[in-house]
């Protein structure tokens, strides 16, 4: 607690200053030799020093002060040989464009062999945080508010309640309004008053329960009353968030298991090719959205959606050179179709390991799917997550109206039905299987462009999902794209049930014990094919 | 070369002729042939599979090693030669290609490995076949084996001081020790576990464990939990040792929960400058590492080495890692004991080395001591939005690697001497004998429970 205890301690004496600030007419500009020294301070080695360094520099009021401290906070407030303090404008590679602190010009590029970095830590770095948000109370611009209200949070004392009044009472913004609010209130129960209390019932928010346990241990009966039932229903709350978490965790996850094994359904479930290679041609699509990112660069989504064709084409491609190359001559002979196949993903991903690197790719998540969604307080779901589950869906669905709406699903069905009557109907079987095999690599495709943004992207890729895959064909009933798509999403959802108590070693072991003895029940999976085909 | 073709080109003549001149002149003067023979180099190190993304660098930094002695005039007047074998990954394989290095091309000296399960897999073959091996990555210790020379990190020069770090700067009360699930980060957390109880007096609902398979990519639910962990209103902090790639995707899932290092800072063991180039850093800005050493060491060895290393693998963008440095530090340990035994005998270099000072990268020097355990800096680093680490801690003064963790029941008593009387692993102080099998055994018991 000392730690929040002395951040409040902070904010408060930074709110005196920034009030003091505002009471004046205004940011004026130091002399430079002024400035100067302010930075000087700025650079020595104990971290208590720097740490009243930046406060004499919140205190000079100059205008500079707060791109200083941004600066110093992102570490690229640095110092040339010379001692001339310098802001790094770009910090990657080796030689650095940089402008000059006091007069902010530009001098072109140095190497960081010639500078020395004003070093932070995270206590200095929380101070500077306080010290930007508190500055930033008084902003114009509403973010900049809405951040600074949400650091108070829990952070609040006794110098700093006094002014919040004010501060709520002149404030537009109603979401910095109601989180100013809950500040106040969190410092209140912390100090026993039943006001406090009141005003966080139902609040979420670690810090309001965090207060609301100290107030119910307090000793004011009352207020340790009203404490006690305001944590009971946050309780409940917290437990129906904890569930749509659990929930949402378990989709995603089954998502995954979805999108790697729908590919697989096609080309094991409806055509009964055995294709080990299944996960390289996951792994060749994941490394075509590298690729791309690496032809754009510096436009990651675009990428991201250019790769969705490219993916597809990509695998689908090498799915029919696989086809060409070797399953066609391994028609019914399971055996040997596994083991070839199981050469062929060798191939693939040592080719990957010569050509690219045997070293993982970095794959870059665009803006709009990093972070999450705010829900509440208490539940966030994350958008990267968010976006592969609707993919998936996406996926499934397109692949169900090519299966059941098109001249070319028709003919995949009539074929694997009865291959000797559909050929008799002058359909052209061998056609039929090269597209059908297109298909479920192109799929796996997919899959690679969608895991790219989840998982390293690197040659073994592929050999993480193929197991994953089978067992969720398998349990699903091969043959069948509802049976994968219940199949997955439930096993997702188990394993992510079973996760907290059993940890992530044994939730597998126990998922995969309870698919052998459903099986063992139940040998042709949740959905098996019906009818005469079936047997065949 | 049976048959030479005395009609072919004149220049091809020449030079066979000068071939068969020089096959003649080696037989004739076989024993000085054999004094200029190169010294042999073995690289044990994964060129693919799970680890050749860690691995393959190592190699690379020993074949530059190499090339620079050649460049200032080799050892003892030879040059040196290195002889690389990829053991895939496959820890059975490892053992197999030790043996293939030392029995078949006999090599004077090997560098390589990296997990422990492998280096536990090559240790008979090099003590049957009295080889010499520097293992350059941190361990779990509870080891000391004669012909190991261990230059990473034991357990009191990474692990110990970070907690201590936790505790006294940042003030953290509570622990999530996360780990991947092998006997690295099992034996650490047992350590861990111990010495946070015991010396701080940290309460057990104050510590959570959990481990996870190796290349775990679903993170979603252990995040989830470490960030309710944290919110119980006491400091919280993370000690990860989580090995390998599953790093990225925990990062990457630690960013889009919105968990800062200011709230929840996560201290890592096993990532450095290396993992981190796989992720985008901004969001990670403020975790911890603890290492021995960083890319961001602001000294002119330190920079010299980049460049060597920049220049030598042609990546503009090539980083350099605490295990890099191990193999710096061994190398030029071991070419110090060559130079100061005048022999590259193995029995010689084992004597000779011990008590070898050479200087690091980080501006001080590393000691071999008895137990083959150096002498480290501790250093702790905060990550950069640059994948760089920003070095906001460091001891004192270097400290010596133990062997034998003193916070262990089974291996308190134990410590290694590989010096002239003692010449033991697994010495046992409390009854004063050469604890052989039992003592390891009652240690690993200890760990078992």
């Amino acid at each position: 607690m000392r730690r929040f205890l002395f951040r409040g301690l902070w904010c408060a004496l930074l709110l005196s200053i920034a009030l003091g600030a505002q009471a004046q007419t205004g940011s004026s500009t130091a002399s430079d030799e002024d400035a100067q020294a302010l930075l000087e301070a700025l650079d020595v080695g104990s971290y208590h020093d720097k740490g009243e360094a930046i406060t004499a520099i919140l205190q000079s009021d100059d205008e500079r002060a707060r791109d200083w401290l941004q600066a110093l906070l992102d570490g690229r407030l640095q110092r040339t040989e010379e001692g001339r303090f310098v802001v790094v404008l770009n910090n990657i590679g080796r030689n650095w464009p940089v402008a000059d602190a006091l007069t902010e010009e530009p001098l072109g590029e140095m190497s960081r062999r010639d500078l020395d970095r004003i070093g932070i830590n995270n206590a200095l770095r929380n101070q500077l945080r306080s010290a930007i948000a508190v500055v930033d109370l008084y902003s114009p611009r509403v973010e900049r508010r809405r951040l600074s209200a949400e650091r108070l949070l829990g952070e609040v004392d006794g110098d700093l309640a006094g002014l919040l009044d004010t501060l709520i009472s002149e404030e537009d913004d109603l979401q910095v309004r109601q989180r100013l609010t809950q500040a106040l209130a969190i410092y209140q129960t912390e100090n026993g008053e039943l006001e406090g209390v009141e005003t966080l019932k139902g609040s979420l928010h670690p810090r309001a329960r965090v207060a609301l346990n100290r107030a119910a241990n307090g000793d004011d009966p009352i207020v340790a009353d009203a404490a006690r039932s305001a944590l009971a229903s946050i309780e409940q709350n917290l437990k129906l968030n904890r569930g749509v978490e659990t929930l949402y965790f378990g989709l995603s996850l089954g998502s995954v298991l979805v999108l790697a094994a729908i590919g697989l359904a096609i080309t094991f479930g409806v055509m009964g090719v055995i294709n080990m290679a299944h996960g390289e041609l996951i792994m060749l699509g994941a490394y075509t959205t590298w690729m791309m990112q690496q032809l754009l660069p510096g436009q990651p989504g675009l990428a991201l959606l250019l790769s969705i064709p490219a993916g597809f084409l990509v695998a689908a491609l090498v799915g029919i050179a696989i086809e060409r190359g070797v399953i066609q001559f391994l028609k019914g002979r399971p055996l040997e179709t596994l083991l070839a196949t199981f050469g062929v993903s060798l191939i693939l991903q040592q080719l990957v390991r010569t050509v690219i690197s045997p070293l993982n790719r970095t794959v870059v998540t665009p803006e709009w799917m990093s972070g999450s969604l705010i829900i509440n307080d208490a539940l966030s779901l994350t958008l990267n997550r968010m976006v592969v589950l609707g993919f998936a869906l996406f996926v499934f669905v397109g692949l169900m109206l090519i299966m059941r709406r098109t001249r070319l699903g028709l003919e995949v069905r009539a074929v694997t039905q009865n291959r000797a009557m559909a050929r008799a109907m002058g359909i052209r079987a061998t056609r039929v299987d090269i597209l059908t095999f297109a298909l479920g690599s192109g799929v796996a495709g997919l899959a690679g462009v969608a895991l790219s943004q989840l998982t390293n992207v690197g040659p073994n890729l592929g050999q993480n999902y193929i197991i994953d895959s089978f067992m969720v064909v398998v349990f699903g009933g091969v043959g069948n794209l509802w049976g994968t798509l219940v199949a997955g999403l439930s096993l997702g959802v188990i394993n992510q049930l079973l996760e907290p108590w059993a940890g992530a070693v044994l939730a597998k072991i126990i998922v995969l014990v309870f698919i052998i003895l459903f099986i063992q029940k139940r040998p042709r999976g949740l959905f098996p094919q019906k009818g005469r085909a079936a047997e065949g | 070369m049976t048959t030479i073709d005395l009609t072919a080109k004149p220049r091809a003549r020449r030079f066979a002729t000068t071939l068969l001149a020089s096959a003649l002149a080696a037989a004739s003067l076989h024993a000085v042939a054999q004094e200029n023979d190169p010294i042999k180099v073995g690289i044990l190190h994964s060129l693919s599979g799970t680890m050749a993304i860690s691995e393959s660098t190592l190699k690379d930094t020993v074949e530059m090693l190499i090339a620079q002695q050649n460049e200032a005039g080799g050892l003892l007047g030879r040059q040196l030669e290195a002889v690389v074998v990829d053991p895939a990954s496959n820890w059975p394989l490892f053992a197999e290609r030790a043996r293939e290095l030392l029995a078949q091309e006999e090599v004077d000296v090997v560098f390589g490995n990296w997990t422990s399960v492998s280096r536990k897999a090559v240790l008979p073959v090099f003590e049957e076949l009295n080889g010499l091996l520097f293992y350059p990555v941190q361990y779990e210790g509870e080891e000391s084996s004669e012909n190991v020379f261990y230059t990473g990190a034991a357990p009191n020069q990474q692990a110990i001081p970070a907690v201590d770090y936790l505790i006294n700067e940042v003030g953290i009360e509570r622990f999530a020790l996360i780990g991947t699930d092998y006997v690295y980060p099992r034996t650490t957390n047992r350590i861990l576990e111990a010495y946070l109880q015991d010396e701080y007096g940290v309460a057990e609902e104050d510590i959570m464990v959990n481990y996870t398979p190796f290349g775990h990519s679903d993170w979603q639910n252990i995040v989830s939990e470490i960030r309710r962990f944290g919110e119980e209103g006491k400091p919280t902090a993370v000690v990860s040792t989580i090995n390998g790639d599953a790093n990225v995707p925990f990062y990457r899932e630690l960013a889009n929960q919105g968990i800062d290092a200011a709230d929840i800072p996560v201290i890592a063991f096993s990532v450095g400058e290396q993992e981190l180039s796989g992720i985008d850093t901004g969001p990670l800005v403020g975790h911890l590492a603890a290492w021995n050493y960083f890319m961001s060491v602001d000294t002119d060895a330190n920079y010299d080495f980049i460049d060597a290393w920049i220049e030598h693998t042609g990546d503009e963008e090539a980083v350099t890692n605490d295990p890099m440095e191990a193999h710096y530090i061994g190398f030029n340990m071991w070419a110090e004991a060559v130079r100061k035994a005048g022999t590259t005998d193995v029995d010689a270099v084992k004597d000779a080395i011990i008590g070898v000072t050479v200087p690091n990268l980080s501006g001080g020097y590393a000691a071999m001591m008895p137990n083959h355990h150096i002498t480290k800096p501790v250093l702790i680093g905060e990550v950069q939005d640059n994948g760089q680490f920003d070095i906001v801690w460091q001891t004192p003064s270097t400290v010596a690697g133990d062997a034998w963790s003193d916070f262990l029941p089974g291996s308190r008593d134990l410590i290694a001497d590989w010096r002239a009387p003692m010449r033991c692993g697994n010495f046992n102080v409390a009854n004063g004998s050469c604890g052989g099998s039992t003592a390891a055994e009652e240690a690993e018991a200890a760990l078992a429970e």
